[in-house]
């Protein structure tokens, strides 16, 4: 557990309520310095309220949240001042170009005209858009805006970055660039806290992450330590057609645990070729096996007993 | 407390006593760079300025020379005669600075309010609703002065500036953009959608037509004049026709608090409002 000292991001018992509805259910947080840390869960789960807390853009209903050591009820605009945000949404300026972008709002914060004259370009030079810098932002393509927005974020020199599905909607390509900006802020020393739905995106950024559901956190750990305490080490998945398609009940004792999905069996097991070997002395014949390594998707459907992406 | 900070950025600073009763953490005290933001983005969207500054000339032409040749002379605010255009010029004046400002405070602010999510970027930062009233409504104000300076050149250069007293009509004229400012961008808080927006021009376009621009207030029955009396607009039309013409008297300073209080009125609800709605 981190310390008192380093925790950045500290909260707990922590709610949020809409009207009679509460999206965020008492959570328990502890982010340390330097670290990436992760909230992955499904649509609804409470990740984008999670974050706007800890962003001090919404109060809080209950609990107790400290973020850099202060509280955002009190000290919001100082918070503010040493964190940069990169909402769910990209909320560019469309009125103004993509170096504008940068410039005024570095200026939102106090900054020099000077210095971020300099700054912009740098960063302009760090999301690839140096050519682009005079054009107007409405025209460039989502990942682009997706890289201008992260690129904006980071005109304070934060302390503490909040992504918030910072790669949704990017093709492969584009996702790969991000995550290798998100690298060299971690190698800079920059605090993240990331949300995202795909498992692959955590087990890439987060050093240690937290699944949320329903409002409440249901697991948390490293990538690995979740996959080990709630998964095995391989999946067996299997495809049948209608007809052949057996009860789950006559796959149960091949291996440790099976989960039905509408399409597919997925069976956890140490050793996914002998279950494969086993399924064929059984007289078991699928349409298509594959043996993979576990996930944290695993680790998700294990949880909440639903996949995470459909 | 003390807390490292960034270099060169500098600690919010105090608040100062009069908008202690504003949203608390409400105020970085840099509206200004809500300036620097829009005169940024003005820079591609001058036409709609240009456009701002011909309407009342338009009118002042049309009015002034064609209804004017029929109507001859009539008494102005102090007594003696003068003629039509020098007549409607300050009213035309007045509705000016009240439509940049309004226009400005109204629709544009809605736009930024829901749809590109701009406030939402901004209080991202240490800016708060506070910065951000205060920011649009000087914009706005900035805009309504602009029309103000131009229509007032246009004035003097047709000859309808006969006292020295009218240079104060730009100061009053930016006190009276300021107040519509104010009280359109706490109007646009509790707009739900565009259709809210028929009541905008329910309210303007009435205002425009009676409260004396064109005619005085002495054609109305005794109710009608009441009710003209209470019209904002009505108010700045009277001070920009005492100014223009020279007809100077301590009762204006009544007219100057009817919008002193429009504009604390206007701040206070436009920020509370933005609070609200932004920071749930
Ligand atoms: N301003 C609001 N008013 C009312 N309900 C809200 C508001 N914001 C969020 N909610 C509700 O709170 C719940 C959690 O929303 P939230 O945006 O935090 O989820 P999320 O985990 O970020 O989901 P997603 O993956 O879809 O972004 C949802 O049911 C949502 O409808
Ligand atoms: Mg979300």
């Amino acid at each position: 557990m981190p310390n008192v000292s380093d925790a950045l991001v500290q909260a707990r018992g922590l709610r949020k309520r809409f009207g009679s509805f509460e999206a965020v259910r008492g959570i328990d947080v502890d982010v340390a310095r330097g670290e990436v840390f992760g909230f992955l869960g499904p649509n609804g789960a409470g990740k984008s309220s999670t974050m706007r807390m800890i962003a001090c853009v919404s109060p809080r209903t209950e609990g107790s949240l400290q973020v850099l050591g202060m509280d955002p009820g009190s000290d919001g605009p100082r918070i503010r001042a040493r964190i940069g945000v990169v909402p769910q949404l990209d909320n560019l300026d469309a009125e103004l170009s993509v170096r504008e972008n940068l410039e005024i709002y570095g200026r939102y914060f106090g900054l020099s005209r000077r210095h971020v004259r300099a700054k912009a370009a740098e960063l302009l030079e760090f999301a690839q858009l140096a050519e682009r810098a005079g054009d107007p932002v409405e025209p460039l393509s989502g990942g682009m805006k997706r890289r201008l927005t992260i690129a904006r974020s980071l005109v304070n020199d934060p302390e503490l970055l909040l992504l918030d599905e910072p790669t949704t909607g990017l093709d492969p390509q584009a996702r790969h660039l991000l995550w290798d900006r998100l690298y060299r802020l971690k190698r800079d020393g920059v605090t993240q806290i990331i949300t995202t739905h795909y498992m692959d995106e955590a087990e890439q950024l987060c050093d240690r992450l937290v699944v949320m559901d329903g409002g409440v956190i249901v697991a948390e750990g490293s990538p690995t330590e979740l996959i080990e305490r709630y998964s095995t080490r391989e999946v067996l998945e299997l495809r049948f057609t209608p007809e052949a398609r057996p009860e789950a009940g006559v796959l149960e004792p091949l291996v440790d645990r099976v989960e039905e999905l509408p399409d597919r069996f997925l069976l956890y097991t140490a050793d996914g070729e002998r279950a494969q070997a086993e399924l064929a002395r059984a007289g078991l014949t699928p349409l298509s096996a594959l043996v993979r390594r576990s996930s944290l998707e695993d680790v998700f459907l294990r949880l909440t007993g639903r996949t995470l992406v459909d | 407390m003390t807390s490292p900070t960034t270099p060169g950025m500098p600690a919010p600073p105090q608040v100062p006593p009069i908008l202690r009763m504003l949203p608390a953490g409400g105020y970085a005290g840099r509206s200004r760079m809500l300036l620097l933001r829009s005169a940024t983005a003005s820079r591609r969207t001058w036409m709609a300025f240009v456009s701002g500054f011909f309407e009342p000339v338009f009118y002042l032409i049309a009015m002034g020379q064609g209804l004017g040749s029929l109507v001859g002379e009539l008494p102005g605010p102090g007594g003696e005669m003068i003629s039509y255009a020098a007549f409607i010029a300050p009213g035309l004046l007045a509705a000016s600075a009240m439509n940049g400002a309004v226009f400005d405070s109204t629709y544009n602010v809605f736009f930024k309010l829901k749809y590109a999510r701009l406030y939402d970027a901004m209080l991202a930062t240490p800016l708060g609703p506070v910065d951000i009233a205060l920011g649009e409504i000087g914009w706005a104000l900035i805009r309504g002065g602009l029309y103000a300076t131009g229509f007032l050149s246009v004035m003097a250069a047709f000859g309808l500036l006969t006292s020295p007293w009218a240079l104060l009509a730009l100061p009053a004229a930016l006190v009276v953009a300021f107040a519509f400012a104010a009280i359109g961008m706490a109007a646009t808080s509790f707009m739900r959608s565009w259709q809210d927006f028929d009541l905008v021009t329910l309210a303007i376009l009435p205002m425009f037509l009676f409260a004396t621009t064109f005619y005085p207030l002495s054609v109305y029955p005794r109710w009608l004049q009441l009710v003209v009396g209470c019209l904002p607009l009505f108010h700045a039309v009277e001070l920009m026709r005492a100014l223009t013409t020279g007809a100077v008297h301590l009762g204006l300073l009544g007219h100057l608090a009817y919008f002193l209080v429009m504009i604390a009125l206007g701040i206070t609800v436009a920020a509370r409002r933005l609070d609200v709605l932004l920071l749930k």
